[in-house]
Parts: structure tokens; sequence; C-alpha cells
């Protein structure tokens, strides 16, 4: 199982164990990391699900696709490492990612 | 053993035990739903899960392992009968009492049955739960051709997944236009347009009058047509569930009254989602919500005012619809507006209705436009030139400044 690492605001740590296939925002709701509201339940229609991802991990990741950039570029907050949970699949080759929640969800 | 005990077992449920944890609470949550399944999400019912683009586990909220882990007491196929506020406790149909300090009503809604000659034959559908559309699922495997009876959202979402896969599509509604209510004449039009385009039969100015059958449907009564269907989904609304309030002498009104605070009228009990009549300061007038996003948002204001805290709810409504391959996002109401500006272009499937109000942006009905949507949940109850908006030459960006 993939090792996916949240990090809130205030630096609390929650390390998970994530399931493939799941979003990274199922990951964060089913295992109480706050800050991930998730109101329209992974659809890419709220963006409540906003978390920050450094390059090294962002290279890993496919680019976000037109919805999710539509969604997060009227975000005033919004920066380099933005992206949606919800858009984001667990496997194999993000073991050991670390998302960062922004300070605007906490 | 009392603590926090909640009545229903929808998003609001979950979303309410989950924010309880989430703050800490360390008592007892006891959940009481009478649907067999935990707390799911119903959006997709009548979309990507009666489609069969998404199987029942992505449909749930959080696995059903969440609530054992957190010591959540989840208690599925549990009807609650009474409220008794007296002794501070909710009794089940099989006799079981459970105590609380306090209580949230979360009893949702259920669809508006139809009482007219014939409507208990078989093979005439409702859909609200994962049971019914596992039912519709299984029906639409055999059926050929399908009526419809109501041109709403939900109506229209069935619309969609069942032209696509196949089936011939009548769609009954007793209005002049569909989406009568919810929607203007502009957006009806484009709508109807759509699945005309599609190839589903939209019967307007449409009253049903009976069914026929022997048995099982095998036509929709309207006056004196007969229109044959196999299959039937009546898709006419829904009633707020506040059975259980009112008999506790709770006030209710059009759905059970809460305050900013989801506080019902005994500070004890609160209730959220579908089932409340809630103040929206924003707006300035009570609402009774259709809403997974009310549903959460008052979940997560009940959960900390039942911990003692202090949180209003404030949010502007937003709902969406997804029908073929678009997605309509919508903010307020179109209905309070005195001015509407489109901005893009229809005939590419990808435009927007603002909605102004005394020159102020009160409602949007964005079509595969996020932005659109995102900007106007932003530019609420704010002035803005309409040429503007209408211009989309001027990035929506300019105008947050």
């Amino acid at each position: 199982m993939p090792q996916v690492k949240f990090i809130e605001f205030n630096g609390t740590e929650h390390n998970i164990d994530a399931n493939n296939g799941d979003s990274m925002m199922v990951v964060a709701t089913s295992n109480l990391v706050p800050g991930i509201d998730a109101d329209c339940g992974g659809e890419c229609s709220c963006a409540t699900c906003h978390v920050l991802i450094g390059a090294d991990w962002q290279a890993k990741l496919g680019a976000a696709n037109d919805t999710e950039e539509s969604m997060l570029d009227l975000n005033p907050d919004r920066s380099a490492e933005s992206r949606l949970s919800c858009q984001i699949i667990v496997s194999d080759h993000l073991d050991g990612i670390v998302i960062n929640l922004p300070e605007f969800q906490y | 053993m009392s603590g926090i005990v909640i009545i229903g077992a929808g998003q609001a449920a979950g979303q309410a035990a989950a924010s309880l944890r989430q703050a800490k609470y360390e008592g007892s949550i006891t959940i009481l739903g009478n649907e067999t399944q935990p707390p799911y999400q119903r959006p997709p019912l009548s979309k990507q899960y009666l489609s069969g683009e998404l199987g029942i586990d992505r449909v749930m909220v959080r696995p059903e392992k969440f609530y054992a882990d957190q010591s959540i007491a989840l208690h599925t196929g549990t009807r609650v009968e009474s409220i008794d506020r007296s002794t501070k406790s909710v009794t089940t149909s099989s006799g079981d009492a459970y105590q609380y300090d306090k209580l949230l009503i979360a009893t949702g809604s259920r669809p508006r049955i139809l009482t007219i000659p014939g409507s208990d034959l078989s093979g005439i559908h409702y859909l609200r739960t994962i049971d019914d559309v596992d039912g519709i699922r299984t029906a639409m495997q055999t059926a050929k051709k399908i009526c419809i009876v109501g041109g709403g959202y939900i109506g229209l979402e069935v619309a969609a997944v069942a032209v696509t896969s196949g089936l011939q599509v009548t769609v009954l509604e007793m209005e002049e236009r569909i989406l009568q209510r919810v929607t203007t004449p502009e957006m009806s039009e484009y709508y109807h347009e759509l699945h005309a385009g599609r190839g589903v039969n939209i019967r307007v100015n449409t009253g049903v009058s009976g069914f026929e059958g022997e048995g099982h449907i095998s036509a929709v009564l309207c006056g004196d047509e007969a229109i044959d269907a196999d299959l039937v989904i009546v898709g006419i609304g829904i009633i707020p569930n506040i059975e259980l309030a009112e008999a506790a002498g709770l006030d209710c009104n059009n759905g059970i009254t809460v305050d900013d605070h989801c506080r019902t009228s005994d500070p004890d009990i609160y209730a959220a989602g579908d089932c409340t009549n809630h103040p929206n300061p924003i707006m300035g007038r009570r609402l009774r919500l259709e809403s997974v996003p009310n549903a959460m948002e008052q979940a997560r204001v009940s959960a900390a005012n039942m911990l003692g805290g202090d949180k209003a709810y404030a949010s502007v409504p937003w709902f969406w619809s997804d029908q073929y391959d678009l997605k309509l996002q919508m903010v307020g109401f179109s209905a309070d507006g005195d001015t509407s500006v489109l901005r893009g272009d229809k005939t590419l499937n990808q435009f927007a209705v603002f909605y102004l109000k005394d020159g102020k942006v009160v409602s949007v009905d964005a079509v595969n436009s996020p932005k659109e949507f995102m900007v106007c949940k932003q530019l609420y109850g704010k002035t803005v030139d309409p040429s503007v908006l209408a211009d989309t030459d001027v990035e929506l960006k300019t105008l947050l400044n």
C-alpha cells in the first residue's frame, strides 16, 4: 500500500496507508484529515479539496486537466503547487508522496 | 449511554459524525439510518451510478470500516419511530431506545409519490436510494420503452442515461416547459433542444392521469392518450422528512425550522440537510434546499455547535447536474435576477448565463464553464457591468479585483 503523508497548515502530520485507485480526497476524508471538505464528492465541482504538492512530486502526477485547471485558476491563493486532491489517484508510483494543506482551507 | 445521536444515515449524518471526531469529540456517536448502506453520495445515483460508470464503492462517502475505526456506532436498517424530548431518548421500530445529550435530525427527504389509477403496477420506479437505482438498472436491461414522469433534473439525468444506452425515451412534463420550477425559459429551451437532439421525446403540458397494464406497466395514460411504456420513472419532486420532528413538537414549516446555528426549537436538538428550513443571511430569507453542499455545511455547523461552538451557517447555495457530456453548475437562484447576461456560445455547448438584480450578480447557470461558476461564487452580491460579463475577451479574473 502506498504511503501518503498529509501535513496540515499547523504542521500536524497524517501518515496513511492508502488504497490504490482511491483519490487523495477520499484518502483524506476517510482518515479525518481536516481541511478537505470535498462537498461535491470528487466531481471536480467545488474546489474544496485544494492541496499543495511540491515540484518533485508534481512531476510524477499527470498535468491538471482543463476542468481542474479552471477550478484552480480563479482561486486568488492558488500557487504553482496547487492541485485538487479529488483528481489525484493513488498508485504505487506515488508511494511516499507529501501533500500539504493550504492555509485558506485551514 | 448518552452522547450524540444522529437520526438518518445520509450525507449530512456521515459528515456530522466525521466532523465531531475531527473536533476531537470523544463521547459516543450513534447513527440510526433506515437504509441498509452506510452514508453514501446521492448525486451520482441518477448519473454515473445509473450508467454503471461508478461502482458502489465509489459512491460511498467513506469506507464502512471508517465508522468502526472511529468508534461511531452505525446502525443501518434501523427506523426511528419517535423522539421523546422529556427523557431525551429516541426509540426505534424494534423497540430499542437510545439516550442522547444532543440529537441531530438528518432525515433528508423522500420522493413525492403519485397516487393515480394504476400507480401500484410493477415497473413504476422512484429514484432516491441505491436500492431504487439497483432496481432501475435491472429493469433497464430488458426495458425498451421508458417513460419519465417529470422534467426536472432527476428525470432529465435519467433520460440522458437511458437514451444513451439505447432505450426509447419519453419525458412527460405537466408544466409548459421542462425545469420550469428551477430555471429560466432560456435554459429550459436549451435543455429541451439538447435532449430532443439526442432522440428524447419531450412532451410538455402533459399531465399523467393513470397507468395501464396487467400487473406490469404497459402504458402511461395522459387523458385520452396512451403512451406505450414498459418502464416508468417518476421524478416529481421530494418531500422533507419532518414527521418525527413534528410528532415531537418541534417547530416545522416547510421543513424543520432551524436557526442559523442549525438549532431546532429544542436547544438540545439540531437538524441538517434537506429536511431543514433555515435562514440564509446572505440572501436575507429562509430556504429549504435539496442540495448536498447544504447538507454538508449544515452538518459541519451542527457538529461544531453541538460541541458548544458558535458557528453560523452562511453559504450561497450551489447545485450541479450532469447530462450527457454537459456539466451544468449553478450558483444561487436565477429567479432572483431581473436581468440575464449570456457569456459564451450556446451552439458550442459552453456558455454561462449570469443573472443580476439591481445590477448585482445573484446567480449563474454555467454549462461546461467551471470558471464562470467559480467566479460567480465570488462575485455574488457584487455590482458588475453586464457588458463586461458578456465579453469573453475579458478575463474573468480581472473582475475579482
